[in-house]
């Protein structure tokens, strides 16, 4: 009978249902492959003069270089990772103690403090005329030589990014739902078997994309490596890249090495995601806040040492750069419309990054995940790899090499000065863009698991889905994934060093001028701000996110 | 929201760049510490559009080698004037590029050495030197020898010579004195050396922190903390041998040389209204002639008894070969 | 029991040799279900209840045969095209949507509601019991109410076809019996053809008027609900139920109330 037919009038059209989410997603991708893409093509071009330099930086010394990058980051990466994914335990495991949102709140800075800040920070810590000298040099029984070396590199890379992964996997673990754990201590489920049989599947799950997030950022090291790292026996990739580029100005081969950093990266992330599996949630809806049972004591209290722990671990240095900093002419300082100047700049520049990183990385998300539902079952497509962790190799591209590259392509377009701003705003988005898409991932898939049926059924989709449906169960991710890159985009100095200039001042490039200046102190001064206003943003992204229904 | 953000922004980026008015417009790249306000560029800028009734643009970027490559990057189109800040280790790279032009004859310059390079005209100058905290060290290192068979207890930071010009320097300083023996000085060297830094300034950061007691800095750093901060503690040791010059010069561009503001600029640039701020806001020695005596804490520091260079055309053609032995010695 | 059919609203649903697998076995479906009616589908766990409804739905494609709702072929059409209104045993609503705009969603899925959509909501409102709760949200009602919202919407989607995947398995004895009653009213006021899946043999026997009963993937047999409770069933479907006798005792206890 053709009685049912009249109601088709209202309904969606077939196209525009998961679609939408893939183009959003395709869209996104093509923007990144663009600006990477057209990086390449501009230093190809300008070194298509001359191939040689490409072919001889393939020597001996290169592979020393290669394996100590790589011996370097895989070190830093288990280092940072292993002991985040217990720290994140611990803090899931107490969803309200007095100061927790404090903790998560600082486990956000360290990304936004330059690589400078951080090593003198740590240095003045754990240096050789640091903090704990004295008592390192007693228990030693003779100078305490510094952490100058491998060492020095592993502390700062852990300082960076154990806050990061702990962050990340807390995110993660915030989508087991509720009822998981009501099961859990009906049965009267101990502390381990409760880790092994709730936490770590989700856990697992999330591992090869922290991990390859954080081995992404650690192989990428730059200032920390040269500056800790004791001599040239410590370089990675990237002091060739950036030699190439600036002191050879050799195109051709400073694309050969950025080119051998990606692959060398697709490896590592490659044997990252066999060891992850693919953890498909509960599609339960928990509308009751969740509420665990009490934790025994003696986990309490072991969770109570390894939260205090991390977080003396990631606060030393930041109060080491707060004391230098207080040390300086903040009244002054404060006072200089240079560095209010600066500061807006940076202000402004960080949340547009970040407002562009966060459509790009839920554009990606949603397009995995409509992929992925698509898909069913079988082999994953490459567009879905594309989306997932393939967005993320953006970071293993120095920014000096966008710049550059973009630069060559642009100078006879017209005043390369004045888009400035885009380039900075541009790059540090897709930069920041792995990190934001982390922290997003996890909640969305959880959401989408519960909500998908539902609005298949009644045709809720494109805008309306993403307004009604999506955003308020992903305020909270979405929050955190912007308080990220913002904190990443103010403590950037590779962008900004090759675009900036009188007009287009940052905190950082301040801070690096008053450092090339004599000016110690000042600097200090500076990155106390820098990390003030990184904290003041991260606040304000938190509060913006908190739920005011208990979405769980 | 973001559009408004972005006009914003594009206007300050628009306002700041300045309109180009009936005035003519000189513009002038340079690094970031000659513009900065505590450095000589406002004092420049005042004077030379006083002398000539124009406009003075300038565009800083991080330091002399980022400087060269902006101009390289931008290409025969540069939007520079003049590019001032380069060392004589960059000279012959910048010539090969094409894009600068003589400036014609320049006599008044006063170099340890003289000058005869007819693209580049030097404005200041200054010396290599190991600095050191004298409350840490009692017995500085008199030659570069002392430093290198030195006890291994005193450390020095250093600077990468692939990626800083103070760190070349050092490099192109052993070499000078030790020739083809530096391979060996440079592993002698090596267990005193603390870390090797990408610039100068972690390397200065490290050093007033306390992590080492020496330096590898200017002959003029210890005038900063003397004039500015009052003290006497940093100072840089003399060396028997002889230390390193580094000149900074100054040169046209091909689009420049269009320009009738560039050449009078460069004549400006060696003239007593431009030289006189160089002592206290560069940090450096005047390569021109001044009206001004030097600030008597310039008295104070420690004069060469040997001027130690190599020619832009030997750096030129053996720097890869040199960072290479370098890199040999010090990465095992 | 269901005079809907007078009503002549509801439509024909029609599997035709419909094939579908999750890479296991596979289950065919070959059976009409009757316009207007409430059709009880049963079976035993893994028999393919849910999955002859989600491909009815269109949560699932089949890989042959076809879907034919109202004599259409709609196998190409999503979920949200098919002229379908479906209940879930849990996730119905939206969270931090409250019941007004839950059942909005019905309406438009933006949200966006003329007058004559807030009449309707209203009304539906009124007529599954929640007047005046327009304004609470999902955490602040109970299981049962919640599916009242579900049906809420139901009411205000207006489509020929309800699907009804074990909506009240988890909810008790009497208020399941209400729910069901709920249901035989708005079929008989609207006359939609009604598929519902059970596990209660004794949900069908209150208000169903056929039974589908599935076994290993497959329709095992069709009938009156009449026909199968009286034993007139297959032996699987018997055997499925259990004793006769003893469903007659517990629907008779079902039917009291305190």
């Amino acid at each position: 009978m053709a009685g049912g037919d009249e109601q088709i009038g209202r309904v969606v059209t077939p196209a525009q249902t998961t679609d939408s989410r893939v183009s959003a997603g395709i869209i996104a991708l093509a923007a990144i492959t663009l600006l990477i893409g057209g990086a390449f093509a501009g230093l190809l071009v300008e070194g298509a003069h001359d191939f040689s330099g490409a072919w001889a930086a393939f020597d001996p010394y290169l592979l020393r270089v290669v394996r100590f990058t790589l011996w370097q980051a895989v070190l830093s990466t288990l280092l940072s990772v292993i002991p985040a994914l217990f720290v994140a335990r611990a803090l899931s495991r107490h969803p309200r103690f007095f100061g927790r949102a404090f903790i998560l709140q600082l486990f956000a800075v360290p990304l936004a403090l330059p690589a400078i800040v951080a090593a003198l920070g740590i240095l003045a810590l754990y240096g050789r005329a640091g903090y704990f000298a004295g008592l390192f040099s007693a228990v030693g029984g003779q100078g305490w030589p510094g952490i100058y070396g491998l060492s020095g590199i592993l502390v700062a890379h852990v300082f960076f990014n154990l806050p990061l992964a702990t962050r990340l996997f807390l995110e993660a673990l915030q989508t087991i739902p509720a009822d998981q754990w009501r099961l859990a201590s009906q049965l009267g489920m101990a502390a381990r078997p409760a880790f092994r049989l709730i936490e770590w599947p989700t856990l697992r799950a999330a591992l090869p994309g922290v991990a390859g997030l954080v081995f992404m950022l650690c192989i990428t090291s730059f200032t920390i490596v040269l500056t800790l790292g004791g001599g040239p026996a410590a370089t990675t990739l990237e002091v060739g890249i950036y030699q190439a580029l600036r002191f050879d100005f050799d195109p051709a081969r400073a694309v050969a090495l950025t080119l051998l950093q990606i692959a060398l990266t697709f490896i590592v992330v490659l044997a990252l995601t066999r060891l992850g599996a693919n953890v498909v949630g509960d599609t339960n809806l928990p509308v009751a806040p969740r509420r665990y049972l009490s934790v025994d004591t003696t986990e309490a209290s072991l969770n109570a040492v390894l939260i205090v722990l991390a977080l003396l671990f990631v606060i030393g240095p930041m109060a080491a750069t707060v004391s230098a900093g207080l040390g300086a002419d903040l009244g002054r300082l404060a006072g200089e419309a240079a560095v209010r100047q600066a500061t807006l700049t940076s202000a402004v520049l960080a949340f547009l990054s970040a407002l562009l990183s966060v459509m790009l990385s839920l554009a990606l998300t949603m397009a995995r995940r409509a992929l992925a539902l698509r898909r069913r079952a079988g082999r994953r497509t490459l567009l879905e790899h594309a989306t997932d962790t393939g967005a993320g190799f953006v970071l293993v591209v120095p920014p000096i090499v966008i710049g550059a590259g973009w630069f060559l392509l642009l100078r006879h377009a017209g005043d390369v000065f004045a888009i400035a701003p885009v380039m900075v705003v541009t790059v540090n988005s897709v930069m920041a863009m792995p990190f934001a898409l982390r922290a997003v991932r996890p909640a969305y898939d959880a959401a989408s698991e519960r909500h998908e049926r539902l609005c298949a059924q009644l045709g809720i989709s494109g805008w309306a889905r993403l307004r009604l449906v999506d955003w308020p169960s992903l305020r909270r991710p979405l929050a955190t994934a912007f308080a990220f890159a913002m904190a990443l985009s103010l403590g950037d100095l590779g962008v900004i060093a090759l675009f900036g200039s009188d007009s287009v001042q940052t905190l950082p490039y301040l801070l690096l001028a008053r450092m090339g200046s004599y000016r110690t102190q000042d600097a200090a001064g500076l990155a106390l701000l820098l990390g003030l206003v990184c904290l003041a943003l991260v606040l304000a992204a938190d509060w913006l996110g908190s739920d005011k229904v208990r979405n769980v | 929201m973001r559009t408004l953000l972005y006009a914003l922004v594009s206007t300050m980026v628009v306002a700041l760049s300045g309109p180009a008015l009936a005035k003519d417009k000189l513009t002038v790249y340079t690094y970031e510490s000659f513009t900065a306000d505590w450095g000589p560029g406002p004092v420049v800028k005042k004077e030379f559009e006083a002398e000539c009734g124009c406009d003075v643009e300038f565009v800083s970027v991080a330091d002399g080698v980022a400087l060269l490559n902006r101009v390289k990057l931008e290409g025969a189109s540069t939007k520079a004037d003049i590019v001032l800040g380069l060392d004589t280790n960059l000279t012959a790279d910048a010539k090969a590029s094409g894009l600068f032009a003589p400036h014609g004859a320049v006599s008044d310059v006063n170099v340890p050495g003289g000058w005869s390079d007819d693209t580049f005209v030097p404005f200041d100058y200054g010396y290599f030197a190991v600095v050191y905290d004298t409350e840490k060290l009692k017995t500085p290192p008199k030659s570069l020898k002392d430093l290198v068979e030195g006890s291994a207890d005193d450390k020095i930071v250093i600077q990468d010579p692939r990626t800083s010009t103070p760190g070349l320097g050092l490099l192109l300083w052993v070499k000078s004195v030790y020739g083809d023996k530096a391979p060996e000085a440079w592993a002698k060297l090596k267990t005193k050396v603390l870390t090797v830094t990408p610039g100068w300034s972690e390397a200065y950061g490290l050093f007033t922190k306390g992590e080492a007691p020496m330096v590898l800095s200017y002959t003029t750093s210890p005038a900063y903390h003397m004039v500015a901060e009052n003290t006497q503690r940093y100072q840089a040791a003399s060396f028997e041998e002889g230390e390193y010059l580094q000149i900074e010069v100054a040169g046209i561009t091909t689009n420049g040389a269009k320009n009738p503001l560039a050449a009078k600029f460069i004549a400006f640039m060696t003239g007593p209204k431009f030289q006189d701020a160089i002592p206290e806001t560069n940090w450096m020695f005047p390569a021109g002639k001044t009206d001004k005596p030097l600030n008597p804490a310039f008295d104070k520091l420690v004069k060469p008894t040997k001027t130690l260079l190599f020619s832009p055309e030997e750096v030129a053609a053996n720097r890869k070969a040199w960072v290479d032995e370098w890199l040999a010695v010090m990465s095992k | 029991m269901s005079d809907g059919a007078m009503r002549g609203k509801g439509v024909p649903v029609r599997l035709d040799k419909v094939s579908f697998s999750y890479g296991e076995a596979p289950l065919t479906f070959d059976v009409a279900f009757a316009a207007a009616e409430i059709t009880a589908i049963m079976g035993p766990s893994g028999s393919g209840k849910s999955t002859l409804l989600n491909l009815v739905a269109g949560f699932e494609t089949p890989q042959s045969g076809r879907v034919l709702i109202g004599g259409a072929d709609v196998g190409a059409a999503p979920p949200a095209a098919r002229p379908v209104s479906m209940v879930f045993q849990e996730n119905n609503l939206f969270a931090h949507l409250s019941v007004e705009q839950n059942v909005g969603l019905g309406r438009s899925p933006s949200l966006r509601l003329t007058e004559a959509d807030r009449t309707a909501i209203a009304e539906a409102l009124e007529r599954t019991g929640l007047g005046g709760k327009d304004k609470r949200l999902p955490r602040e009602l109970s299981g049962g109410e919640r599916q009242r919202v579900a049906l809420a919407r139901v009411l205000v989607r207006d489509r020929p076809v309800l699907l009804l995947d074990e909506p009240f398995a988890s909810l008790g004895p009497a208020l399941r019996d209400d729910m069901l009653d709920l249901v035989a009213g708005v079929h008989a006021e609207r006359g939609m053809t009604v598929l519902f899946v059970t596990h209660q043999p004794q949900d069908a026997r209150r208000i169903g008027r056929n039974v589908v009963f599935l076994d290993n993937g497959a329709v095992a047999a069709t009938g009156s609900a009449d026909d199968f409770f009286v034993g007139a069933g297959p032996e699987a479907f018997r055997r499925y139920v259990g004793a006769g006798a003893g469903n007659a005792v517990s629907r008779d206890i079902a039917r009291k109330r305190t």
